[in-house]
């Protein structure tokens, strides 16, 4: 299973700068840490399952900690591990349909109507609460009429080969089943750019919910599967990835290999964001942003925790920056507490809102008119708990895009 | 009616806190004697702590020492069920490597059924799946009964149960005389190293049981003992690599023993001889290292890439039979003396030679000894009555009510089986960690303070595990001096103590100082003289 170094944790100096910066300590006195739970709970475990404990499963994932490591200790990842390895909590039903991003969204984009009203009423949320302890306050992201797959099927894969460059896109579940716009500004942008946009064959969900609720050996067939998919367009189509979603992005670079064991090594470094992807190319004078005159707006950035990880904030930032009209604040970077799935359980709520609660502070005295991020889940968290709405970079882009002056620019 | 006796008479004065010591005492106290324990440190400060913390099977000594193979067999039996709390009962692999002669494995599980140690040849991918750190390429394995052993907490049982029978136990108590009437020792002069003060104390016996320096103790009445100090070299890793025992099979060499114990595994050992008095201060040599880590690779190559916590060192108080120079040859069998019929001195005997496997043997022979001289008509139960921590199998007490993580609780129990009952848990101070490496809370330490003669940080050290992990006491040695601070008042020089405990933990560092351990000893630096001041 694990293909990273197995002596990792033993990197760990003890300076504990992991737990100044883990932001379900701050508030959950139930969580005994990163530091505990990783390195040191290793040493223990390792002695045997009885030294296991079951309150790792406070970890929300956000690999903070990693971040703060001054010895390259793979915190995060060794308590995913633990967490797979002596678990005694086996994935029940709501795990399973928190997990299956999947096969959910496929259901439920076919009836999005009436699965959209049923899970907003009062009831229905009250008794998700009583009957799969999915907590009350929590809203389920509405789905889409229409998938973003088919909707590109019918209105904009026969145009794309006319492009002179091409570019694969890993849309995720989130673009497919919930908010096709997204993709549709994706593809925009993308076309404006010269770049002609191509799906997957058979793209499968990065598996991130499947691993956080347990459900492992599904996890890694669908990365298995998807990696064969990357390394087709990347090795024999020449087609460099991109995704919108940073933990997309970071499970498909960084959560494959290290903890479900799957070896991208070949193929890690063409799997990007497309933050960054597009600002490399203006970067190296390949193509040309040409941005609308009169767009304005005051615009508040919250890193997500899997982009401060991969350390690709900076290409959101500088990319939002070149708008003329927009003026760019950076919050400062916190979890917003929802760790994907983590939050929608009844017992991580208040956990969930304790984490969040300096960063909607600081949203909501930001006077921006609205907050950008590069994850859905922080989007739906920060849409939930402040009075702000929130768009993707890309979407942003898409806005303010002068289209036919940026397509002269790169169509010549 | 017994004649009313003073507070410093005794049945039996017992030189000497080590395993064999403390056994001694035990049983005396079993077989109710008036016992007095003396020890001039701390339990466990020589051999007894200082060895592989191997629960022997007997194999290693099958071909060559078939007597010492059987007793420890025996032995090895009798622990599993009087010292469960202080064994892991994980077997052990004798294996072949493509340089080993592949013959010699039948001869060694002959020896092995002679001796009556199972020993069960199995397949090289069979031994490759239940131990997966072995080296790949070995071309033979054979199974046998081998285990790990705790020898501070097996000590430590020792003498709680004594002083539960009523034996006096005193440590940081030297001998510096044997009191003698003609010639006949009646009793011993003890200087108190704590409160700096000399008493005597009698007894119609008094049982040496030294370990090396037993035989200076016999000098002190012209009795000869003749010991041959052979110190023996070990490094301790970070974590367990093993889950097996891994033995090479082939005549006992260097290095060619990984047990793991606890979170930790070892490699040992070196064998040289040693002047007596380097037996106070010894020191690992960098060509010691080599040696332990270049043969230790080839056990479990993964060794090679984890990091190593300390080197230490330990003297085999091995009874001297002949000039053999490495000292192997020497049985590692048991000695008793009784210097009345050896060398016309009363009231004295020397109990020598053995090893942490026999010592509950050793105790017996030295205690029949003593009941024959006093007329005491008792047998020996030691081999059924379980010990102080191995009597349950789980914890049971009603002031344990507080939230309590289960690993912390698994971890107070694995080290102090059911007497872990003791240990405060009342609240979120009694339960929150000091060494957050070895798991140990503010409770634990208090119980071991209250209850387990701790005078200083290091005696802490050895009831619990305290700093013993990968920050060699970096985050735990300051937390722990001020709760014994506060625990022991004026009577513990907090600053001191601290100052020798880290210098205890960095002398073992100092021979593996390199990679993550030197970087850790930088950052451990930097925290007690920057931060704490301390120089």
């Amino acid at each position: 299973m694990n293909t990273t170094n197995d002596n990792n944790f033993e990197q760990c100096l003890k300076c504990s700068v992991c737990t100044v910066y883990c932001p379900v300590l701050e508030v959950n006195p139930l969580y005994p840490g990163p530091k505990q739970a990783g390195p040191d709970g290793e040493r223990l475990r390792l002695k045997g399952g009885a030294f296991y404990d079951e309150a790792l499963k406070y970890c929300l994932n956000c690999k903070r900690c990693e971040v703060a490591c001054p010895s390259g200790v793979k915190i995060g990842d060794i308590i995913q591990l633990a967490k797979i390895k002596y678990s005694k909590k086996k994935p029940g039903l709501r795990e399973n349909m928190l997990a299956n991003t999947d096969f959910m969204g496929s259901l439920a984009t076919k009836m999005a109507p009436v699965v959209n009203l049923s899970v907003g009423l009062k009831p229905v949320k009250l008794a998700m609460d009583a009957l799969f302890k999915i907590d009350a306050h929590r809203t389920f992201p509405s789905y889409a009429s229409q998938t973003f797959e088919s909707w590109f099927k019918k209105n904009a894969a026969d145009k794309q080969d006319a492009f002179p460059h091409h570019i694969t896109f890993f849309h995720g579940c989130y673009i497919n089943y919930n908010y096709p716009q997204l993709g549709r500004d994706m593809v925009k942008v993308l076309n404006a750019l010269g770049y002609g946009v191509h799906l997957m064959k058979n793209e499968k969900c990065c598996g991130v919910a499947l691993m956080s609720n347990g459900l492992v050996e599904k996890a890694k067939r669908q990365a298995e599967g998807n990696i064969e998919n990357i390394r087709h367009s990347v090795k024999d189509e020449h087609r460099e990835v991109i995704g919108a979603s940073s933990t997309c992005v970071f499970t498909m670079r960084d959560e494959y290999p290290h903890v479900l064991g799957v070896d991208n090594a070949d193929v890690r470094d063409s799997i990007s964001i497309a933050t960054r992807f597009i600002y490399r190319l203006l970067d190296e004078g390949k193509a040309q942003l040409k941005f609308r005159e009169d767009y304005k707006a005051k615009i508040a950035y919250h890193t997500p925790c899997h982009m401060e990880k991969l350390g690709w904030g900076i290409y959101s930032t500088l990319l939002l920056k070149m708008i003329p009209g927009v003026e760019l604040t950076i919050l400062e970077s916190r979890c917003c507490g929802i760790g994907g799935t983590y939050g929608f359980k009844k017992e991580n709520y208040a956990t969930s809102q304790a984490i969040g609660a300096p960063l909607f502070r600081q949203i909501d005295n930001s006077g921006a008119d609205f907050v950008a991020t590069d994850c859905e889940t922080c989007k739906w968290q920060i849409e939930m708990s402040t009075s702000l709405k929130v768009k993707h970079p890309i979407s942003i882009l898409a806005e303010a895009l002068d289209e036919e002056e940026t397509k002269r620019l790169n169509l010549r | 009616m017994k004649p009313i006796r003073k507070e410093n008479e005794f049945d039996v004065i017992i030189v000497g806190g080590g395993i064999t010591g403390v056994g001694t005492a035990r049983d005396c106290a079993l077989r109710g004697l008036k016992v007095l324990l003396l020890e001039r440190f701390d339990f466990a400060t020589g051999a007894t702590g200082r060895n592989h913390g191997l629960l022997h099977s007997g194999a290693r000594y099958a071909v060559t020492d078939a007597e010492s193979a059987s007793e420890c067999i025996k032995e090895n039996m009798i622990l599993r069920r009087v010292a469960h709390h202080c064994v892991e009962e994980h077997d052990g692999l004798f294996i072949s490597l493509p340089e080993d002669d592949i013959n010699y494995q039948k001869t060694f599980v002959e020896a092995c059924l002679e001796a009556g140690i199972r020993a069960d040849v199995i397949d090289p991918r069979e031994a490759r799946r239940l131990e997966p750190s072995v080296n790949p390429t070995l071309i033979g394995a054979v199974r046998v009964p081998d285990g790990s052993i705790d020898p501070f907490r097996l000590s430590t049982a020792n003498v709680i149960d004594a002083r539960e029978h009523g034996a006096v136990v005193r440590t940081y108590s030297e001998v510096v005389g044997l009191i003698r009437d003609g010639q006949r020792v009646v009793g011993v002069t003890v200087f108190n190293h704590r409160t700096h003060q000399t008493e005597n104390f009698y007894a119609p016996l008094t049982i040496n049981a030294g370990g090396i320096w037993g035989h200076g103790i016999a000098a002190k009445v012209g009795v000869r003992v003749d010991m041959f100090p052979a110190k023996g070299s070990l490094l301790i890793f970070g974590h367990r690599v093993n889950n097996m025992v891994l033995n090479r099979c082939r005549k006992p060499a260097n290095a060619d023993i990984l047990v793991p114990g606890d979170t930790v595994c070892v490699i040992g050992t070196t064998s040289s001889r040693v002047p007596f008095e380097e037996c106070d201060n010894l020191s690992v040599t960098a060509d010691e290292v080599d040696l332990l880590l270049g043969e230790g690779m080839k056990l479990a190559p993964a060794l090679g890439t984890t990091r190593i916590l300390r080197a230490y060192a330990g003297v085999r108080p091995l009874v001297a039979v002949d000039n053999d120079p490495s000292g192997r040859n020497i049985s590692r069998g048991i000695v008793l003396m009784d210097h009345a019929a050896r060398d016309g001195v009363e009231g004295f005997a020397t109990i020598a030679g053995g090893k942490l496997m026999t010592y509950r043997l050793m105790a017996e022979w030295a205690t029949d000894l003593a009941c024959r001289k006093l007329g005491v008509d008792k047998k020996c139960v030691t081999m059924t009555e379980p010990l102080p921590g191995s009597r349950e199998e789980e914890v049971k007490s009603t002031a344990r009510h507080h939230d309590m993580k289960p690993h912390v609780e698994a971890t107070e129990f694995y080290r102090h089986g059911e007497r872990a009952s003791m240990i405060d848990a009342r609240n979120d101070l009694d339960t929150s960690l000091v060494c957050e490496c070895e798991g140990v809370t503010v409770g634990e330490i208090n119980y071991a303070v209250k209850e387990l003669h701790v005078h200083s940080l290091i005696d802490l050290r050895k009831r619990t595990r305290l700093g013993m992990g990968t920050c060699q006491a970096e985050m735990c040695a300051c937390r722990a001096a001020g709760i014994m601070g506060e625990a022991l008042g004026c009577e513990h020089n907090a600053q001191e103590d601290l100052r020798s405990f880290l210098n205890e933990r960095w002398k073992g560092v100092r021979p593996v100082a390199w990679g993550d351990t030197l970087r850790e000893t930088e950052y451990s630096q930097w925290v007690y003289n920057a931060v704490c001041g301390m120089e």
